[in-house]
């Protein structure tokens, strides 16, 4: 590439960092090995959908801008995750229509952010990541709402899984149903959540898989908590895990093996 | 219909326990979207005719005053009467007036949901004159003396064999031991108890689907068939229409209804499609002899000129609903009123009022299926989004989720002290959830895990465990 490898920086998210940071490992790993010089701007916290979910205007602003000033100077800004990368990309440059000079800044930002997969397919290219570690099991793999349809994500991560030697994977029949995390909505609305839930992992039982994928943590704690609370063995883990082959740490939920 | 949005959580608590319900939601909300996908298969143009639709709602609305002046003018030209309503209780007076200039006794219906918006069967009960509702499902829930769960199919909550108890309760006159078992005949049954309410009806009220500008005409769709007997046997015909409804031509009224039939039912076309304009010619021995076309605001003036206005597009064909996994849930008499789903959450708080609707912008999980469905391209999680916005501006959202919201905003707006914290905070979890992987239990998380585990973080951050690799390194 001109100008030696391009310069990525991660944005882990708040989820993967507090409670999952083996996925913004394996996010490293994947970005470092297809060839990318990868910086973890240390000043990053969240992408302020709380907020702007909540109806909180002001404070989402007030994330965005620093998101967008931490951010800046790189060629990429990657993020394992779906609806936060939506809230950059869709988000941010709504958030600031009123104001254009913040909005340049935040369409800026929102050109150059990538879902991790997307970026690794539709920027670097199928063939960047050279052969993949293998995972011996069936997966099946639940589609995030933001990502699939603020970002268009459904062939990638399923792309790079089919070259995962091993493993085979069993679409559900509602793959693209909201499992009903929603952010703030799992706590306000926890019976109807339960169900939306309860349907979500009906459909991921139905498949016979033993493992649940996907690009979003909200998503894939919510989905795990209600498979572990109905006593079900279906482990899950974020598909980053997988591609980077680095899956001897326990699946979400799951006891440490000491 | 009465209002019970503010007793949301309640409903669909009593919702999520009703089996039947849940069972007849799942077969529905299966089968409709499977057909949708289908018509818009054989349709490859449907995506340009959804930008093309949305177009003509945009200028339509933007110019409203004076396609409605217009279309005015068409109506009255060729006999008809105009009779503009501010609100709800306005709309059910002017009808209540037409009925009893008509001399009416019985006015028969068909399906409308301004009808059910202003509680018009209440008024005219009350007041001597008996509506009959002619399209099966609101039929059927009127002789239930419910409300309609779905705005396009109002007994969709009820199962077949619920209906079959319903008729053989509500025609005692019928032989008690008659089949009922097949759709098929529960429509032969009740097309014969109301042939007889269509024959001998003084007013029929239908709604109206679209408004056409420049020929006056009244568009209604349906599958029944049961609108155009409402509409040419008695001698009077009152539409009742939102005065969004207009645009401004034939072609456009007929554009956008290529889009109405595939995104609610599956349909290339309705089975009905009626254009009525003006009164019955002088040499036929049908169609009415007065037609008076009711246009109400009730609100939605107020939408039209604020950040609601794409709303005003809606064309009500459930696409949204047949979609929505909470609708899919909870079912449509949870949200409390005429208008439920995604479309229920935008329409009924600027047609209510916040006050009476809070919760519902807020029960979305912001999944975007409504906005991928919609005919009109309406950004109905936008829109949602605008309620709160507003809610939290008037500080109407809850006092305790509002302090919880600025203690999070503040330390993710400062990184170094976000980052101390909660590598305490996460530190602790982790090394207390490690044994079991995750918790049943949290303190300030009892919503979460009310229904599902809590899973144990894996201790220390990936920003602290990053830094620590990287100063290694040097």
């Amino acid at each position: 590439m001109p100008g030696g490898p391009p310069h990525v920086a991660l944005f882990v998210t708040c989820l993967v960092d507090l409670m999952r940071p083996s996925v913004g490992f394996a996010a490293v790993r994947l970005l470092e090995t297809a060839g990318c010089r990868v910086t973890v701007p240390a000043d990053q916290t969240c992408c302020g959908q709380p907020a702007y979910n909540s109806g909180d205007r002001a404070d989402a602003r007030a994330i965005a801008r620093q998101v967008i000033d931490v951010f800046q100077g790189f060629d990429y800004v990657v993020v394992p995750s779906g609806s936060c990368a939506g809230m950059i990309r869709k988000h941010y440059p709504e958030l600031f229509a009123d104001d254009p000079q913040a909005r340049g800044r935040a369409e800026d930002l929102a050109g150059r952010t990538h879902e991790l997969t997307s970026f690794l397919v539709d920027v670097l290219g199928l063939d960047a990541l050279g052969p993949m570690a293998g995972f011996d099991g069936t997966a099946t793999y639940h589609d995030g709402c933001s990502g699939l349809r603020e970002l268009g994500v459904k062939a990638q991560p399923r792309a790079l899984l089919q070259r995962v030697d091993g493993l085979s994977l069993r679409e559900g029949e509602a793959a693209e149903t909201c499992c009903g995390f929603g952010g703030t909505f799992c706590v306000k609305y926890p019976e109807i959540s339960g169900a939306m839930v309860d349907a979500k992992v009906d459909d991921l039982l139905a498949t016979g898989a033993d493992t649940v994928l996907g690009g979003d943590l909200g998503c894939l704690f919510n989905i795990a908590g209600r498979l572990q609370r109905r006593g079900e063995k279906l482990r899950v883990r974020h598909v980053a895990e997988i591609l980077a082959g680095m899956t001897d740490g326990v699946a979400i939920g799951e006891p440490v093996r000491d | 219909m009465k209002v019970s949005s503010p007793r949301f959580k309640d409903n669909a608590r009593e919702a999520l326990a009703d089996a039947a319900l849940r069972e007849s939601l799942r077969s529905f909300t299966r089968s409709f979207p499977l057909k949708r996908q289908e018509a818009i298969a054989r349709l490859p143009e449907f995506d340009q005719l959804r930008d093309i639709g949305r177009a003509i709602k945009d200028h339509s609305l933007e110019h409203l005053d004076f396609y409605l002046e217009r279309f005015e003018a068409q109506v009255t030209a060729r006999g008809g009467q105009v009779h503009w309503c501010r609100d709800a209780a306005e709309a059910r007076e002017t009808i209540l007036r037409l009925c009893r200039e008509a001399g009416a006794k019985t006015v028969t219906k068909s399906k409308s949901m301004v009808g059910e918006e202003i509680d018009l069967n209440d008024h005219l009960e009350t007041h001597g004159i008996q509506p009959i509702e002619t399209d099966l499902g609101e039929y059927i829930i009127q002789v239930r003396e419910e409300s309609p769960s779905h705005i396009l199919a109002p007994a969709i909550h009820l199962s077949s064999g619920q209906i079959a108890d319903t008729f053989r309760d509500k025609h005692p006159e019928l032989p008690a031991q008659r089949s009922l078992d097949d759709p098929q005949t529960v429509l032969e049954e009740a097309r014969a108890v109301l042939r007889n309410k269509f024959l001998n009806a003084d007013v029929g009220l239908t709604g109206a689907n679209f408004l056409i500008a420049e020929t006056g005409s009244v568009v209604v769709v349906t599958n029944e068939g049961n609108a155009d007997l409402v509409m040419t046997l008695p001698k009077t015909h009152i539409v009742l229409a939102g005065l969004e409804k207009v645009v401004p031509t034939l072609e456009d009224g007929t554009t956008i209804l290529r889009l109405l039939a595939r995104s609610s039912t599956g349909q290339d076309t309705a089975t009905y499609t009626t254009f009525c304009t003006g009164l019955g010619a002088e040499d036929d021995p049908d169609g009415p002899d007065a037609l008076h076309i009711v246009l109400l605001d009730n609100g939605r003036s107020e939408m039209l000129a604020g950040a609601f206005r794409e709303m005003l597009r809606c064309i009500r064909c459930g696409a949204c609903l047949n979609h929505c996994p909470v609708y899919a849930q909870i079912g449509g008499h949870a949200y409390g009123w005429v208008y439920s789903g995604p479309m229920g959450k935008v329409l009924t708080p600027g047609l209510l009022g916040l006050d009476h609707a809070a919760d519902l912008p807020n029960a979305s999980s912001f999944c975007g299926k409504c906005e991928e469905v919609c005919p009109m391209r309406i950004p109905l999680p936008k829109m949602m989004r605008s309620w709160r916005e507003r809610q939290f501006e008037e500080k109407r959202t809850p006092a305790r989720a509002r302090a919880g919201l600025r203690l999070w905003a503040s330390l993710a707006r400062r990184p170094a002290l976000y980052r101390w914290v909660m590598g305490l905070t996460f530190g602790v979890l982790g090394r207390m959830g490690r044994r079991r992987g995750r918790f049943r239990r949290m303190p300030f998380a009892g919503g979460w895990t009310a229904v599902r585990d809590f899973p144990a973080p894996e201790g220390k951050t990936f920003l602290a465990q990053w830094a620590e690799r990287k100063a290694s390194e040097r």
